[in-house]
């Protein structure tokens, strides 16, 4: 049976602002799925985004949803968070709204293990401002800023997650569609900041400077570079030259901070 | 036992013409006609639901009973 998105999308919202081929809405499928799967209150569920294409997200959600300034996603849902910690905080960004203009908060959001979840679509560009280079754009390659080739390394924004203290760091691609809500909904699960990063296509403005011809091989792109984690366990370096890996990366249980603070309230008001 | 045909129901309003469903279909079902996607085969279908999954328009609905 056809699955029923409508249920979860505002009125009259759709057709959504991503160009022909834009895997946002396919992460946004994944995303409903995730939400519908684990059966979560709509008004107990916070979605939260920054600025940028994928920031256009919760404007289609039937949650509370919050829209606010750039990069600041994860200071605004901090502030949900603590204020109700009971609610469901989802955060959607992009790569250069999440790691660029808020690199800062997205790493201390990571580092006090606040109980959220970050769902980063990493399309590796600035789509809606016209295509500039990004922290996540690769080596080599052509954006409007960088006409003769990116020279800056691109950042892993998994393993940055990781170092910085995020208990949960997932990786999925656009190509891999059911993974996708598998990976949210065990993120969304998680007690503590949990990360998924999903690589994700532009082929309005990365696509076209960097010679993919068409979205679909932009998805095949992304199946062909990834690899799951439990495979390349079993492969050799230098198999796994090029190749980024997918699946559940990193997972551990450390105290989360809404609890901790809550004991901290407790010894304050015990004096 | 007689093969039941799903209903793939295309909301041409949504579609953005971007060539996903009629590529990944794997029983080539869908075509495109002008900007939009059609059905073009529908005997062919396996209800294998991926048009509906990966489709980042929310323009289609595969219905099976």
């Amino acid at each position: 049976m056809a699955f029923d998105y409508d249920k979860y999308i505002r009125p009259g919202k759709l057709p959504h602002i991503w160009c022909p081929g834009c895997g946002h809405g396919i992460v946004m499928k994944g995303l409903i799925r995730a939400i519908d799967s684990l059966q979560l209150d709509t008004k107990n569920t916070a979605i939260v985004s920054g600025i940028g294409c994928a920031s256009r997200l919760p404007g289609y959600m039937d949650c509370c949803t919050l829209h606010t300034a750039h990069g600041r996603a994860a200071a605004f849902a901090t502030g949900v968070k603590m204020a109700k910690p009971e609610m469901n905080v989802i955060l959607v960004g992009g790569d250069g709204d999440g790691t660029a203009i808020g690199g800062n908060h997205f790493i201390h959001a990571c580092r006090r293990n606040i109980d959220m979840t970050y769902i980063i679509l990493n399309n590796k560009i600035y789509g809606m401002t016209g295509g500039q280079f990004s922290p996540a754009t690769p080596t080599g390659a052509k954006a409007s800023t960088t006409p003769y080739g990116n020279p800056d390394p691109p950042f892993d924004i998994a393993k940055l997650a990781i170092g910085a203290g995020a208990t949960f760091v997932a990786r999925g691609t656009a190509y891999h569609a059911t993974q996708i809500d598998k990976l949210i909904a065990e993120a969304i699960q998680h007690k503590g900041f949990s990360v998924v990063e999903i690589l994700d296509d532009c082929p309005t403005t990365y696509g076209r400077r960097n010679k993919f011809k068409s979205v679909i091989e932009m998805m095949n792109h992304l199946k062909e570079t990834s690899v799951p984690v439990k495979a390349a366990e079993k492969m050799t370096a230098e198999q796994l030259q090029g190749k980024v890996l997918t699946g559940v990366l990193y997972k551990e249980e450390k105290p989360e901070y809404t609890t901790e603070y809550a004991k901290v309230i407790e010894r304050a008001q015990a004096k | 036992m007689e093969k039941t045909l799903p209903k793939i129901e295309i909301i041409e309003k949504y579609c953005k013409g971007c060539h996903i469903c009629v590529e990944f279909c794997p029983t080539k079902v869908l075509e495109m006609k002008g900007f939009v996607a059609s059905v073009k085969n529908l005997e062919a279908c396996i209800k294998c639901m991926q048009c509906e999954l990966r489709c980042p328009d929310f323009a289609i609905k595969v219905i099976t009973d």
